[in-house]
């Protein structure tokens, strides 16, 4: 089974953000990244799936600036077999999704999969916008947000999470889907892992050599920090706290 | 301006979301604004779009539309985009809109700004404020597309009242063309949650227990006070982890995100990534011993107590309150 988990190098959760001059960008400089967690989730059920199977080849692709590759890096020495970089000059929030979306389609040109597996959402831009787009365009059926798959011989069963509850949804190989919390724990790299990952392929390409118009639909203006909140307070008592939700803020 | 917004329905009914587009679109001062409302047996619900600011309703019914399917519900939107040639698209930001809002972004080759907060025409073009980051900070984002496709959070929008006396010319959509072969990823079943449970991310008042209850055995006091408040449970990530209570509980940055009117963190010390998920939240109770816990900053109410010995007392006052 050959599968592709896209991923995306995305700063730590912890990152305090600050607005670059610029006002369309964060300060990149000092910034811890991280593989987004999300799409730990797509590459450890990719290696399970192939370990699993006997045979094939996971591969991880990504598209980003050269920076990037640390975050193909950590994919190979989790145990992907190579890794495609697309590498763009656009700073990360330069490009859109629809124009990302494009460059993977792309890059994915020639290539045969049975699984594309992406993360759920990519906690830098949060758009949750790539899985279903890149699906659309490569013309194949899509499952979101799995939380349980199962997949025998060309059939895929798969929990997807709506509000309140899950659907189950089916379909043949080959096939989008996005990975999210709950559908395994994904693996540390072993220090094997890690040495072994810098002996793996990686294929790189240049965006701009595609051929592809990235000039952004949805264009960022500019950026500001959230509103600060309303300062609260303490209170004394149950009494004095229930006295506020019932007359200060009237919720109950 | 022509505006489609597309309505979503849940057990025979319509959602909140579907309202709360409907007051995003005339917000816009748009008085061309047509629903599409997609299923199996759903034209009953017409009119109460029109009440709420409809001037149309697009009606696509079909057995092959019973549940939301990405390709399904896909074909329908695109009939219905290629009909009206809306100048916005609105969906919600819920989980199927986010499932099937890109899908159509790719099949019209149109922009997408997605879990928009907020959402204006400037003369010339659509522009939006949507979160990046978790929340850390805001894009003022505009659209060079037409249509512009918008998808908005869930709760952010306040629904502006119905008026029972407004009505929508309501009519057919021809999704005829539909077949069982061009919905490959197909439902095989829904199977919801305990009945009438809400969903954290899309309730009114969410209380959440972290780490500080010491067990699942002690959940019931998160239980109780959501019963009373007629709240959803939250949780933060420590105790889904600890598998004390369940993923789709988990609020944050690798969970739901969620923005209710009123939400109760109880034992829960407030990192990073967990506020990441909750702190658009209207008003903030914060219930901890630790009076440095962070969530204290981001409280608008905070009690520093013992949760095992407040909950029980807060529930009983607040549902005498409620008499
Ligand atoms: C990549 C990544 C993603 C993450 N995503 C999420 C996420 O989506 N959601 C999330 O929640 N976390 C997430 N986390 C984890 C997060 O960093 C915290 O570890 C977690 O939120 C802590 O949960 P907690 O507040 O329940 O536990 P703790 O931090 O252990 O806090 C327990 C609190 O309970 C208080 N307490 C103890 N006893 C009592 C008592 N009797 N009465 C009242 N208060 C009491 C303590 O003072 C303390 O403040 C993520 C972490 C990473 C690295
Ligand atoms: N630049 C990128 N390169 C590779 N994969 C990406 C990129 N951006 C997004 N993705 C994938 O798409 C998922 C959803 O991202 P998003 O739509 O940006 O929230 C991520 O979890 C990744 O798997």
């Amino acid at each position: 089974m050959d599968i592709i988990v896209c991923l995306k190098q995305v700063p730590d959760t912890t990152t305090v953000i600050q607005i670059d001059p610029s006002g369309k960008e964060i300060v990149r400089d000092g910034i811890t990244n991280i593989v987004s967690p999300y799409d730990e989730y797509a590459i450890e059920e990719a290696l399970n799936l192939r370990d699993a199977n006997g045979d094939g080849a996971v591969t991880v692709l990504t598209v980003g600036p050269a920076s990037a590759k640390d975050a193909l890096r950590s994919g190979l020495a989790m145990g992907a077999d190579s890794a495609i970089h697309v590498i763009t000059d656009e700073s990360p929030l330069g490009l859109d999704s629809l124009a990302t979306a494009k460059l993977i389609t792309k890059a994915l040109e020639g290539k045969s999969f049975d699984i594309l597996f992406m993360g759920r959402q990519a906690i830098d831009d949060d758009a949750m916008q790539m899985g279903s787009l890149v699906a659309e365009l490569l013309d194949i059926p899509q499952i979101t947000t799995v939380i349980k798959l199962e997949v025998n011989g060309k059939a895929v069963k798969a929990h997807r999470t709506i509000e309140g509850g899950i659907q189950v949804v089916e379909a043949q190989l080959p096939i989008l889907m996005t990975a999210q919390k709950g559908l395994n724990t994904p693996r540390y790299p072993s220090m094997k892992g890690i040495l072994k990952a810098k002996k793996k392929p990686v294929e790189e390409i240049q965006a701009s050599s595609m051929g592809i118009d990235l000039s952004p639909k949805v264009i960022i203006e500019s950026m500001t920090m959230p509103p600060a909140r309303p300062a609260g307070r303490i209170v004394g008592s149950v009494d004095e706290l229930v006295k506020a939700l019932t007359e200060e803020i009237k919720v109950v | 301006m022509k505006i489609l917004i597309v309505a979503e329905t849940k057990e025979s009914a319509l959602r909140k979301t579907s309202f709360e587009l409907l007051s995003q679109a005339s917000e816009l001062g748009s008085s061309d604004i047509t629903a599409l409302l997609i299923g199996k047996g759903v034209a009953s619900l017409a009119p109460q779009l029109g009440h709420y600011g409809a001037s149309q309703v697009l009606v696509a019914e079909h057995d092959l539309l019973e549940h939301y399917t990405t390709e399904g519900y896909t074909y329908a939107v695109k009939q219905a985009i290629d009909s009206l040639q809306p100048d916005l698209v609105l969906f919600a930001a819920s989980a199927n809109g986010k499932d099937l809002a890109p899908r159509l972004s790719a099949r019209l080759d149109a922009g997408l700004v997605s879990d928009a907060l907020e959402l204006k025409h400037d003369g010339s073009k659509f522009v939006a404020v949507r979160p990046l980051f978790a929340g850390k900070a805001y894009a003022n984002v505009s659209i060079a597309s037409s249509p512009a496709l918008v998808s908005m959070r869930p709760n952010v929008v306040s629904v502006k009242p119905a008026d029972a006396s407004r009505s929508a010319e309501v009519s057919n959509l021809d999704v005829s063309g539909l077949s069982a072969d061009m919905i490959r990823a197909k439902v095989t079943s829904v199977e919801q949650s305990g009945a009438g449970k809400l969903d954290v991310a899309e309730a009114d008042i969410v209380v959440s227990g972290g780490r500080g209850l010491k067990g699942p055995e002690n959940f019931n006091l998160i239980e109780n006070l959501a019963e009373v408040l007629g709240a959803a449970t939250g949780a933060s990530r420590a105790v889904v982890d600890a598998g004390w209570r369940p993923h789709g509980e988990q609020v944050g940055q690798t969970g739901k995100t969620v923005s209710p009117t009123l939400y109760v963190a109880c034992a829960i010390s407030g990192a990073m990534q967990h506020m990441a998920g909750m702190s658009s939240s209207k008003y903030i109770v914060a219930i901890n011993t630790d009076a440095e816990a962070p969530i204290f900053k981001v409280a608008t109410y905070g009690l520093v107590a013992d949760a095992f010995e407040v909950l029980p007392e807060l529930t009983e006052k607040l549902k005498a309150a409620k008499g």
